[in-house]
């Protein structure tokens, strides 16, 4: 990818020099809030004119340090990040000024008990249904919040810096869209571990306008060359839609196996991709805006959760996908449970090929799950019409 | 047009030849060395086909050592395999229950053998024959002796499915006194039980096919067809049917 492609060289390295832009911004006297879920609602971060980080999560290392404290059938995500914080490995958690956690599963809210007597935590109590009564009371959720940015940070959110706030990241989504949507292309101009490297690299990122240009740079470097041919892939490789829980660099295990056994995963469905890109409508109120669009986020961990389904139908259409795999980590209940939900509601509607895959952040199953990973792309293959 | 499918499991490596019908079928233990076992199943089915290996047009590998030998002309999961042999053996079967040494699967196949879902085990060995293998050991039984031992018998409860477990489980009911037979069939019970999980997640059909090393042991297969309330067609030679898969998807292509 390198050779050809000067914006995602770039991208590639993004977390170590980020990690140095963001000590540089420190000492300048910029705050920095760290965050860990698509639920926490950055625009009051950027109107508060503090730096919003995504914190270290998807590395096996740091497991073994939070088993000490952790019981070990928890979920992956959930021991890495409190891993990676005890151990003091993860630099954006380091830097963190305060770290903004909300009540999402149950795991990841005990854990935040424990992290917050490592440093300043802001728990949002989040709302887990998305109806009218449920609005009000995140709209008060995030006024709270306001509160305490103001008061930790000595500044005022005032509604210009809101509506700034709230175009500066709406752009940001609608590039990191149109980067997505590339792979709607046959065939997809980019493996699907090359997308992800770039999505989650992007999440370390200081200056977001300057995020938001690279990654610009990089949609029409690609769209030139997949205009010219150049693809990792051909017209007869499967096209894979990956739905489920968060996946980042090292945690990327399921998504390197479908593409090293033939196919290419053209869609996360997850929340640091596809989730990630419904941008806020902004009406007459500015707040009530953002809270209407963190409360709509389709996690699982939202009962019901009807707009996951929908989301998946419309993504499994648009990207023309011939197979959905389901990722769960192990002990995420809440993704594990639905995934029943997921498999029927696809089975009923667009009639595609499903795989669920429960697994951690270990390598110890990967002979297993090649088996499986490959006779899924087989049956894709002979549903076509090919042989297997 | 003569084929051979070549099935590397973890405990047995089984090789066919078929020409439209199956010329030769046989097994040897994988051992430490799967490249070495699948030379020589190989080998030994030529011989025992009276064909020469240049006779053979295709080689199809599958199973857990399929990365390990170079003369295949092509490698398919064993999960494909299954459903394709399953077929050829009894054409009406909607699903195959394949329990290995090291895994088990529940795969629901269509009417023309093609795979359309699939559920495997976790990593673990809990429903596999290598459980059994561990159970056996703790009985100081072999594996046809755990089977003899089971029939007639009132199983006893085994709640543990982690092999570890269950293994401690059923040292503690033998120095209690409770006799082999019923332990024997409470392993089988724990068995079919852990299978009818599986079975869960797959539409089942009522047209069973039974494959794998595991469904030699017919008291074995009785269980599970009990607890999943269908008539399992298990073939003469189980072991055998995703090396026959594998030998009629080389032949077909």
């Amino acid at each position: 990818m390198s050779e050809i492609c000067a914006a995602f060289d770039e991208i590639a390295g993004l977390r170590e020099k980020n990690a140095i832009t963001l000590k540089v911004a420190k000492d300048r006297g910029r705050k920095v809030v760290g965050t860990y879920c698509l639920f926490s609602p950055v625009e009051l971060i950027v109107a508060a004119g503090a730096i919003p980080v995504s914190l270290c999560g998807t590395s096996p290392t740091p497991i073994p340090a939070a088993e000490k404290v952790l019981p070990r059938s928890l979920c992956p995500l959930i021991k890495s990040s409190y891993g990676f914080a005890l151990t003091d490995t993860c630099p954006f958690f380091h830097f963190s000024d305060l770290l903004l956690a909300e009540t999402t599963c149950d795991g990841k809210k005990k854990m935040y008990e424990l992290l917050g007597e490592m440093k300043p935590l802001h728990l949002m109590q989040l709302p887990q249904v998305q109806d009218e009564a449920a609005l009000e009371y995140w709209v008060l959720e995030l006024k709270r919040l306001i509160g305490r940015l103001e008061e930790a940070f000595d500044v005022k959110i005032t509604p210009e810096k809101l509506a700034a706030a709230i175009l500066l990241l709406n752009e940001e989504r609608r590039s990191l869209k149109a980067l997505q949507d590339l792979q709607k292309r046959k065939p997809a101009p980019i493996s699907g571990m090359d997308l992800l490297t770039v999505l989650h690299n992007r999440g370390f990122t200081v200056d977001k306008r300057e995020a938001i240009d690279l990654i610009d740079r990089l949609t029409a470097e690609l769209t030139e060359l997949s205009e010219q041919g150049i693809s990792p892939f051909t017209l007869k490789t499967p096209r894979i839609l990956l739905t489920g829980v968060p996946v980042g660099i090292g945690s990327d295990k399921v998504v390197r196996l479908v593409e090293e056994l033939g196919g290419s995963v053209v869609c996360f469905e997850s929340c640091g991709a596809y989730k990630k890109v419904d941008p806020v409508q902004p009406g007459k109120d500015l707040l009530r805006s953002i809270a209407q669009k963190y409360l709509r986020v389709p996690c699982s961990c939202m009962s019901p959760n009807k707009g996951r389904l929908q989301l998946l139908e419309e993504l499994v259409r648009e990207f023309e996908a011939d197979g959905v795999i389901d990722l769960t980590w192990q002990g995420c209940h809440t993704y594990n449970v639905e995934s029943f939900t997921v498999k029927r509601h696809l089975q009923e509607t667009v009639q595609v090929p499903f795989l669920q895959i429960e697994t951690d952040y270990s390598e110890s199953d990967t002979e297993q799950l090649k088996v499986r990973i490959e006779a899924f792309l087989e049956l894709i293959g002979t549903r076509r019409g090919g042989r297997p | 047009m003569v084929a051979a499918g070549i099935d590397i499991g973890s405990t047995g490596t089984k090789a066919v030849i078929f020409d439209g019908e199956i010329r030769a079928s046989v097994v040897v233990p994988t051992g430490w060395d799967p490249k070495a076992a699948g030379l020589e199943a190989y080998r030994q089915a030529l011989e025992c086909a009276g064909i020469e290996a240049d006779e053979v047009q295709s080689i199809v590998g599958t199973g857990y050592g399929r990365v390990s030998l170079p003369i295949f002309d092509r490698k398919v999961t064993e999960i494909t395999c299954h459903a394709r042999g399953a077929h050829f053996l009894y054409p009406e079967t909607r699903s195959v229950i394949d329990i290995g040494g090291q895994d088990s699967k529940v795969i629901s196949v269509d009417a023309q053998g093609r795979v359309a879902e699939f559920a495997m085990n976790d990593k673990c060995a809990a429903g596999t024959g290598r459980f059994l293998q561990v159970m056996a050991g703790v009985l100081d039984v072999s594996l046809e002796q755990l089977g003899q031992l089971a029939v007639g018998a009132t199983p006893v409860p085994i709640s543990s499915m982690c092999a570890v477990f269950a293994e401690s489980e059923v040292i503690g009911l033998l120095a209690r006194g409770t006799d082999k037979g019923s332990i024997a069939a409470g392993i089988f019970h724990s068995i079919a039980g852990r299978i009818q999980g599986l079975a869960g997640k797959v539409s089942l059909s009522h047209r069973v096919t039974f494959s794998g090393g595991v469904a030699l042991n017919r008291e074995l297969c009785r269980a599970i067809g009990t607890s999943l309330g269908v008539d399992m067609c298990v073939p003469q030679a189980p072991q055998m049917v995703g090396a026959l898969g594998a030998a009629i998807l080389g032949y077909e292509a």
